[in-house]
């Protein structure tokens, strides 16, 4: 137990557990919309954004950037690298539903096959890298961490006045990139015609498609947004932590699924709330035990909430986003 | 009946089996339990082939029937959870851990715990709790873990089950890795304790070279696990889970309390998990962390699923296959995992009720398909 260390650097940890947090929100979204959507667990897609990170590295190989580009260059190959990582992922997630979940719901299996297929999917992703593609290709797939290039070079910004607290560029394109991608999606469900189909399937898929809402394309088009969302924590996880490794997907997909309950599953504001408290409790967690607790913590947190709040901290419901 | 389908037709043994006479069936029975306890000595060709160590990189024969049988165990157990009551449990690592750590802590004389209680009491330096009281311990552990975790959890919603059972498997390694005056940590425990047994050859009856001894054992530990699981199944209880797993609301207004039959489920699942576990450390005479990865967890669902879940039979062919394959294919090392995910995708989508599923199961699937074609042509 430390709690001089964590009082002393307060402000830090806190800044430091939003960033980890932003990151464990823009994952979380597309567990909660397939939930929301399918009452169906994805457990392929802690691997949807694995796969966003390597192509964040394929990208920045095939341009050749590395660090101390002009400022032009590192926004272009940036840019670049988002929309790359935004579409594999979603590709990847439309993949999966097509290959793992429709012949399933076709042939209407119990949820528990769905489960496996989607562990199944995991693991094929997880050893795609981790080793067909060695096979083929060679380093830098494999089942070691690879560096991505610190495309963004780490800059103080601005200094918290008062709290002395300096943030840099980095951080601050993870927490702007995370919120307005979190509040475009928002909008965009909330909003737009093909939302208002999104959120009549979530509410009663009967009635939806009695309505003319086109169930089949509404599953799609949650895989693929929730797919983008991760394209997009990839790209950000990169910029903040420059690796990537074949099972990376892994802890966070736990994790970001953790948020999405933690904030209320099915609820996209409630993966912003979940994931930004558990990326701080956690950080917290590390400073007054050790770092090898912090999972242990995540999860007791997961379970307190659940027990007395068990609809999650904003209540469940994509449905009921906004009636 | 013009669509019977394959699910169905695949039923056809088990029904033929079902109608035999009582005496073909005892023979039958008693015929493959015999032919089980000779498989170490398998070594008539063409059959030998089965062997896992027929070239020299292979894995010992009989230490690999011992695993083939504990993670049996582990499956039958897990199908108490899975497949009869219908709660998913992500976490049943966790007790297969606990089982391991309880005989290793209580029972070998360099583990922390067993130091502490020799200080305190003052005695010597080998002593340790027996084998024989280890595994009373080791299924209380497991069990205690078991209604600790289900009491807050299985109140709730089955998705949450899930998310909080994967913790805790993930807590219990975590747990025993960093506990270091505890748990040994990272390094493990030595010296865990084997059953006892006459001294044959001037080693104990059960060592680390005699592996057959060990799938002896197991073995005869499988078939009362099975033989309890399959009474469980026919009992007030296993109608009980039954009813929960199809409707629990209907269940519940006939009178059938869900939580407290699902609380003994998972209380029951706990305890085998722990007992295969006690069985696994108690061979390796080693019990560290990292040999509980939540990998395994995922391993033991998917043995129940693939096999059938709810089917005794099945369970224990997905065990078998899901353990035999990958050590028989030992050479093709580095690929396993990526070709276990492939047959875990394509065995579900082709055969979503299991490889040898249970009847009722198969007539529920049978169901569901036909009401979601129904669907699709309305729509």
């Amino acid at each position: 137990m430390d709690f001089d260390a964590l009082i002393s650097g307060l402000d830090r940890h806190t800044l430091d557990g939003i960033t980890r947090g932003s990151i464990y929100a823009l994952v979380a979204l597309g567990y909660t919309m397939v939930y929301g959507v399918m009452k169906l667990i994805n457990f392929a897609h802690s691997e949807v954004f694995m796969v966003g990170t390597w192509t964040v590295l394929g990208v920045y190989t095939v341009l050749g950037a590395t660090s101390g580009m002009g400022v032009g260059a590192v926004i272009g190959a940036t840019v670049l690298a988002l929309l790359a990582a935004m579409l594999a992922s979603a590709g990847t997630a439309l993949a999966v539903e097509r290959i793992a979940y429709r012949p399933l719901r076709k042939k209407g299996a119990p949820p528990l096959i769905f489960l496996i297929t989607g562990i199944g999917c995991s693991l094929v992703l997880v050893e795609t890298f981790g080793q067909v593609l060695k096979a083929f290709f060679g380093p830098p797939f494999g089942r070691v961490t690879v560096n991505v290039p610190s495309v963004i070079e780490t800059k103080v910004v601005f200094t918290i006045p008062g709290l002395d607290l300096p943030v840099t560029n980095t951080r601050l394109l993870i927490i702007i990139g995370a919120i307005v991608m979190m509040v475009a999606l928002d909008t965009f469900v909330n909003k737009s015609r093909l939302g208002r189909g999104v959120r009549a399937v979530a509410q009663d898929p009967d009635t939806a498609s009695l309505m003319g809402v086109n169930q089949e394309r509404v599953i799609m088009l949650v895989f693929v947004l929730g797919g983008a969302m991760a394209g997009v924590a990839a790209l950000l996880f990169t910029v903040q932590y420059d690796i990537t490794k074949f099972d990376i997907g892994f802890i966070i997909g736990i994790k970001a699924f953790t948020a999405a309950v933690l904030g209320g599953i099915g609820n996209l504001r409630g993966a912003l709330v979940g994931g930004l408290l558990l990326g701080v409790v956690e950080v917290y967690a590390s400073q007054i035990w050790d770092s090898s607790w912090t999972d242990v913590t995540a999860f007791i947190v997961l379970v307190l909430v659940l027990m007395f709040r068990p609809t999650g901290l904003l209540g469940e419901s994509l449905g009921k986003a906004r009636a | 009946m013009s669509q019977i389908s394959d699910s169905i037709r695949g039923l056809q043994i088990g029904n033929r089996w079902d109608r035999a006479p009582k005496w073909v069936r005892s023979v039958g029975l008693l015929l493959v339990i015999a032919f089980a306890f000779y498989l170490p000595f398998l070594n008539v060709l063409p059959f030998a082939y089965i062997r896992t160590d027929l070239n020299p990189t292979g894995s010992d024969w009989a230490s690999v029937l011992f695993l083939i049988v504990v993670y049996m165990i582990a499956a039958v157990g897990l199908n108490v959870v899975i497949g009869f009551a219908g709660l998913l449990d992500l976490g049943y690592v966790g007790f297969y851990a606990l089982g391991a750590y309880s005989v290793a802590l209580f029972g070998s004389p360099s583990s922390p715990v067993v130091e502490a209680l020799q200080s305190r009491f003052g005695l010597s330096d080998e002593w340790a709790v027996p084998f024989v009281m280890c595994i009373p311990i080791a299924i209380a552990m497991s069990l205690t873990a078991g209604v600790i975790l289900g009491a807050p959890t299985l109140r709730l919603r089955g998705d949450y089950l899930a998310i909080v059972t994967l913790g805790f498997g993930e807590i219990i390694r975590i747990t025993a890795r960093n506990l270091d005056n505890v748990t040994g940590g990272a390094a493990g425990i030595t010296q865990v304790p084997v059953p006892p047994g006459p001294e044959v050859d001037g080693r104990s009856f059960f060592n680390t070279i005699d592996a057959e001894r060990w799938y002896w054992l197991a073995l005869v530990i499988l078939i009362l696990i099975v033989f309890l699981a399959s009474r469980l199944e026919h009992s007030r209880v296993g109608r009980a889970w039954l009813a929960i797993r199809e409707d629990e609301d209907a269940a519940a207004v006939m009178g059938v309390a869900g939580f407290k039959f699902k609380l003994w489920a998972f209380a029951i699942g706990a305890s085998v998990g722990g007992l295969a576990g006690l069985l696994f450390g108690s061979k390796q005479q080693y019990v560290e962390p990292n040999a509980f990865m939540l990998n395994l967890s995922f391993l033991f669902v998917a043995m129940v699923v693939i096999g059938g879940s709810g089917n005794i039979v099945g369970v224990l062919v997905g065990a078998f296959l899901l353990t035999y394959l990958p050590e028989r294919f030992r050479e093709l090392q580095e690929w396993r995992p990526f070709a276990f995910g492939l047959a875990l995708v394509l065995v579900m989508v082709l055969r979503p009720q299991g490889l040898v599923p249970s009847r009722r199961r198969a007539a529920e699937i049978e169901d569901r398909r036909h009401e979601a074609e129904e669907a699709a042509a309305d729509a």
